[in-house]
């Protein structure tokens, strides 16, 4: 069992990662302006990312699993590190880095180790999903400006009531934003280990049955949870203070219109309702969250200056990182798994 | 969250009270200079002590406000830009009672004949001061209508300085209405206090079109 732990760390270190940084995505501003206290934001922000990480994970882990089934546990361990370290590594060279990226890089490092196929259907998805994101992000946040616009001029509320709207509104948002958070990136974090889940299916209190796959992602969860308490509050401030000045309602109006592009691409339930009803489903697939803040800043950027005080060298550094982060995340699992097969003498594939 | 609902709608009543307070206070420091220019000197008086009355609940109003701004940790964004809007407010009913009182304690001598232009004088502020309540009570309560009060407190403070500007003149011109240089130097003082409540009002303004810039989603 411990050796079973010892190989999760890489993903549960990519969770903590996750937690750490993402989670300024969602509660930044608020929490940064003072608007919600961290604490509330912690708590709320790991209970949904929990509760989306269980119920609604398995649709684009679904995805990344097409696009490659690691099948042995020490080559999960190091498609995740690899993964991990990427984005430690990016971050600390200051480049624009995405977890979702990484994974997907340092899973078709493995297809090249272990000489599989990579799904090409698959990869196109998940690459063209990676575009629309932000894109996606930017349409919804400048629709959504124009209709918060419009409703705050025409309720005539106080500028005091107006505050505590708003924080009620960040808070709520919030929570669907981790929720939505949960849903889409614990595919990022556990789904190279679903085929080798070591964990068998319980039920809890008798009530509620978890699955082999569902355990995995609440441990991946919990791992977002510690990452979130533990580390994203400096994160948060500095989302607050000075990347994205935001007001509270244009803070509102990003997670919102962020939160829907990763929900959309994480409800497995919504595709099936979409394809019920004679509509174009969504493929459902990992995005980066940043990415879709980005781009739901530009949205209101957009929508507020039509575009004059949008700093366009953002889309050119987004655009850098869905080619580098693969690319040396699938360079860098190529290698750690070619020392973890002959060096440590583990099996990387079945 | 009702707790938040409860403290919101208090401090938007003490909001609206020092709002209301400073709108009577201009009211009757109009009336007030009218009745000191008839020489009704008692109704006068009793106006002079409503404004100084208005004046301590408004002090004591801006007191709490602050206090629970801070203390509950209301609007983060805007709360520097709330208080010194109503910091800046204040002055206005701080002008309001001391050029009354300083009618009382130097009683000028004011000639007839610049009746009319004072008290012209007086509405042109006062409209200038009521625009100012409005433009803040706008910017409080979200109106798309702010931009035309403030325009309008500007208009009137424009005014404000040309018909100060005129009575000056006419005092200073010749010696018909006052020959006396320190008579005409204590009614030039005057007339300079009762513009200065339209100064006050275009100060609040110049804030408030920033502070709505940067309310702005």
């Amino acid at each position: 069992m411990s050796l079973i732990i010892i190989f999760l760390s890489s993903g549960l270190f990519l969770g903590w990662s996750l937690g750490a940084n993402d989670a300024a995505n969602i509660f930044g501003t608020a929490v940064g302006t003072k608007m919600l206290r961290f604490t509330t934001a912690a708590i709320v922000g790991s209970i949904f990312v929990i509760i989306g990480a269980v119920i609604s994970g398995a649709g684009a882990s679904h995805t990344l699993g097409k696009l490659g089934a690691v099948d042995a546990i020490a080559g999960s361990f190091t498609v995740a590190f690899a993964a991990a370290f990427t984005v430690f590594w990016m971050t600390k060279m200051k480049l624009p880095v995405s977890t979702s990226q990484a994974v997907v890089g340092a899973i078709i490092g493995w297809n090249m180790f272990a000489g599989r196929a990579t799904d090409t259907s698959a990869l196109t998805k998940i690459v063209t999903t990676w575009v629309v994101c932000p894109v996606l992000a930017a349409v919804f946040s400048f629709s959504l400006f124009f209709l918060v616009k419009y409703l705050l001029r025409f309720s005539k509320i106080s500028i005091i009531r107006q505050d505590s709207y708003t924080r009620v509104a960040l808070l709520f948002v919030g929570a669907f934003g981790a929720y939505s958070l949960g849903a889409n990136n614990i595919a990022n974090v556990m789904g190279v280990f679903i085929p080798v889940s070591p964990f068998p299916d319980i039920t809890i209190a008798g009530v509620f049955p978890l699955t082999s796959v569902q355990l995995l992602f609440l441990l991946g969860g919990v791992a977002i949870a510690v990452g979130i308490f533990t580390y994203s509050k400096r994160v948060m401030m500095t989302v607050g203070n000075s990347i994205f000045k935001l007001s509270p309602v244009g803070a509102f109006i990003v997670v919102l219109a962020s939160s829907l592009v990763l929900f959309l691409f994480a409800s497995a339930e919504l595709q099936v309702w979409l394809t019920s009803h004679n509509l174009p489903g969504w493929p459902l697939v990992p995005v980066s969250s940043s990415q879709a803040v980005v781009g739901a800043v530009l949205g209101i950027g957009l929508a507020k200056s039509g575009g004059k005080n949008v700093d366009y060298r953002v889309i050119g550094r987004i655009g850098m990182g869905w080619i580098a982060t693969p690319v040396v995340s699938g360079a860098l699992s190529f290698v750690f798994l070619f020392i973890m097969q002959n060096l440590f003498m583990q099996p990387v594939f079945a | 969250m009702s707790l938040l609902f409860n403290q919101t709608s208090q401090i938007e009543g003490d909001i609206e009270s020092l709002l209301d307070n400073i709108s009577k206070s201009v009211m009757i420091f109009s009336a007030a200079i009218k009745n000191y220019l008839n020489d009704e000197i008692d109704i006068f008086l009793k106006r002079m002590s409503e404004v100084k009355e208005l004046e301590t609940s408004v002090d004591e109003l801006r007191r709490q406000i602050r206090y629970k701004l801070y203390t509950k940790m209301l609007i983060p964004e805007s709360r520097g830009d709330m208080l010194s809007l109503l910091e800046t407010i204040d002055n206005v009913i701080d002008t309001t009672e001391e050029v009354l009182v300083q009618f009382d304690i130097q009683k000028p001598k004011i000639p007839k004949e610049l009746n009319k232009d004072i008290l012209e004088l007086v509405e042109t502020s006062c409209k200038a001061a009521d625009f100012t309540v409005m433009a803040a009570r706008g910017y409080i309560k979200n109106s798309e209508l702010i931009n035309d009060y403030i325009n309008k407190t500007y208009f009137y403070e424009h005014e404000a300085d040309r018909v100060e500007n005129r009575i000056k003149r006419q005092l200073f011109d010749s010696n018909e209405i006052v020959s006396d240089l320190a008579e005409k130097m204590h009614i030039s003082k005057f007339v300079e206090l009762i513009a200065k409540l339209s100064d006050d009002g275009q100060d609040v303004c110049e804030r408030l079109s920033v502070a709505t810039i940067k309310r702005s989603i």
